[in-house]
């Protein structure tokens, strides 16, 4: 039977609900959950962040600027890290593993709406916490934190490059526990590599950090804590994060369509 | 295939002359286990059947017998390996993501609503099938009325019981006008209230509305009492279509006598022995279909004779869709009665 005759007989189809509506509906209803399931969690990640902070402060001095600077900035980008890659894949991996995707995939709601509007509401939790983080790094460390301010474009950033590596790694693993222990492994890889100082890594170990995406968020953030911070590379260091954010989330938009329509 | 023709006096719906949803010879196969062991076992082995539009139309058949994956099929989940699928004329196989736009769909599984509470998961829901936030709002005020979730309305899914949970993700599906509702063992888990209260539901919305309603279910009252009409399904097959009242004539002239020993049948008294190979044994249930004048003679026998002392109960009654299924060869287990 041809699409055409086919049509010709059929029902009219509801409409589809479009991108930015049902993205603000996704993003209202996971905000939600922060209160059921997400503050013990936040206060987890902030928790090892500044256990981290106060770690450092006892082999880095307030004045070692290069460490100090990638320390703060470092444990404060943790907090994306924790919640943009391991929470995110954590969720969808059990999303996908109890099912729970043939909701979204019986409604007429864009997949990049589902995958955007939780991972905005994942950042969005992690606002408090970063700032958290950075204030308490700046007061051990003694550095200026008058560009603090910065963070409000490294976390949507770094959060969405973070985010959508974290949807892909929980949509496209085969088992909810290897979905978990991706996103575990990822954010120790921001840990370990986010932290320290890149100047004294062994080269290869520099090489792994630079394909990190939230390398470029926590490199913005430690250029602001210069006495005349460059602007341009900061610029720069955010674009990366951004391309990546969007490369990010559209794999994991695909990864989504993938595991929503499994055959 | 051994299909049962559906028979005209069938379908007490509103007008059930055109066909909602059709599917034809649908096959599907999964993969089992992994490696050289693995093999493919066919959950839908060549399905047909055709739901008119308007009528409560139900699958009825045991845990595994390919209900679920048939219906993941219909509402655009999974793709068939062979077959057809059209849905109020739209070719389902091709475009399976015309399905969201068609029909309001009620999984087994509610893990991505758990955490919101009873009126955001019905107000996300409206939005989400393209509802405007006003309406949404309205549509999600209607349903918790229409169920009696008012007092639950502010509290969290996961902090519900499974029966109201399941409750409010009924209300999800409801939310937002669609022709077809396609509702996968909706009412697991609830109390005979909550129950009603689904199926005045469904009611009102082919009857106001017109539309046609899928069910899923193995629970053999249950089917009897909502559906128009009902297809068994076992080990993948349709076995038969027709209303339940008609699946039920077919096994007119016998009844079913059903004997619940106390502690263990009374093997050794000769009549009991007599009609242990000829009954179905369900722990201490013995269950016995015959003609009506046998049972008449065997109660009597059971009744007045030794073997009375070790009965607990006894019932007689007539045939259900669980004597249709058996007759039709499905197995011995998996109906909900």
């Amino acid at each position: 039977m041809s699409d055409t005759a086919l049509l010709d007989e059929a029902q009219p189809l509801a409409p589809r609900a479009s991108l930015l509506p049902s993205l603000g509906a996704v993003y209202r209803a996971q905000l939600s959950r922060a209160r059921v399931a997400r503050i013990p969690l936040m206060f987890v990640a902030t928790f090892q962040s500044l256990g981290i902070l106060v770690m450092m402060r006892g082999v880095v001095g307030a004045h070692d600027t290069e460490a100090a600077r990638d320390v703060v900035a470092g444990s404060a980008v943790l907090v994306v890290a924790f919640v943009a890659l391991n929470l995110f894949a954590q969720y969808f991996g059990r999303l996908r593993a109890t099912g729970g995707l043939d909701h979204y995939a019986t409604l007429p709601v864009p997949a990049a709406s589902v995958v955007l509007g939780t991972a905005a509401a994942y950042a969005s939790f992690t606002v408090p916490g970063t700032l958290v983080t950075a204030a308490v790094g700046c007061a051990l460390f003694q550095l200026p934190w008058v560009h603090v301010w910065i963070v409000l474009a490294v976390i949507p950033l770094a959060g969405a490059a973070l985010a959508g590596v974290g949807a892909a790694l929980g949509l496209l693993a085969p088992k909810q526990e290897i979905a978990t222990l991706l996103g575990q492994l990822g954010m120790s890889a921001a840990l370990l590599l986010g932290v320290l100082p890149a100047s004294h890594m062994p080269t290869p170990v520099q090489w792994l950090r630079d394909l990190l995406p939230s390398t470029y968020g926590v490199e913005a953030f430690a250029r602001t804590f210069t006495a005349r911070p460059d602007w341009a590379v900061v610029a720069a260091d955010l674009a990366v994060c951004a391309v990546v954010g969007v490369l990010s989330l559209a794999l994991s938009t695909w990864a989504y369509r993938k595991a929503a329509t499994r055959a | 295939m051994n299909t049962v023709a559906a028979e005209p006096q069938a379908a007490t719906a509103a007008p059930a002359t055109a066909i909602c949803c059709a599917v034809r010879d649908v096959v599907k196969t999964y993969r089992v286990g992994r490696g050289a062991g693995a093999t493919r076992v066919r959950a839908n082995d060549g399905i047909s059947l055709e739901v008119r539009r308007g009528e409560v139309f139900g699958l009825l058949g045991p845990n595994g017998a390919g209900k679920s994956t048939l219906v993941r099929q219909l509402t655009g989940l999974l793709r068939p390996d062979s077959g057809g699928i059209e849905i109020l004329g739209h070719d389902i196989v091709r475009h399976p993501d015309r399905a969201a736009r068609l029909l309001a769909y009620l999984g087994q599984e509610s893990t991505a609503l758990d955490e919101l509470t009873v009126r955001l998961a019905i107000e996300t829901t409206a939005r989400l099938r393209g509802l405007p936030t006003a309406l949404a709002r309205a549509a999600t005020a209607d349903v918790i009325d229409e169920l009696a979730l008012g007092p639950l309305a502010h509290r969290p899914l996961a902090k519900l019981s499974g029966g109201q949970r399941r409750l409010a993700c009924f209300g999800a599906a409801l939310a937002g006008p669609r022709p077809l509702l396609v509702l996968d063992e909706p009412t697991t888990g609830m109390d005979p209230i909550a129950r009603r209260s689904v199926w005045s539901a469904v009611d009102r919305r082919r009857d106001q509305d017109g539309a046609t309603v899928l069910l899923v279910t193995h629970n053999v009252i249950e089917a009897e009492t909502v559906l128009d009409r009902v297809a068994v399904v076992d080990e993948g097959r349709v076995i038969a279509c027709d209303t339940p009242g008609g699946l039920k004539a077919m096994v007119d002239g016998s009844v079913r006598l059903d004997l619940v020993w106390r502690d263990g049948a009374p093997t050794a008294i000769p009549l009991v022995a007599a009609l242990a190979g000829r009954s179905a044994v369900n722990g201490r249930r013995w269950t016995v279909r015959t003609d009506p004048d046998e049972a008449r003679e065997l109660v009597a026998q059971v009744t007045a004779g030794p073997a009375f002392a070790a009965l607990d109960d006894f019932s007689l009654s007539t045939p259900s869709l669980e004597d249709v299924y058996l007759l039709l060869g499905g197995r011995h287990e998996g109906l909900e009665k």
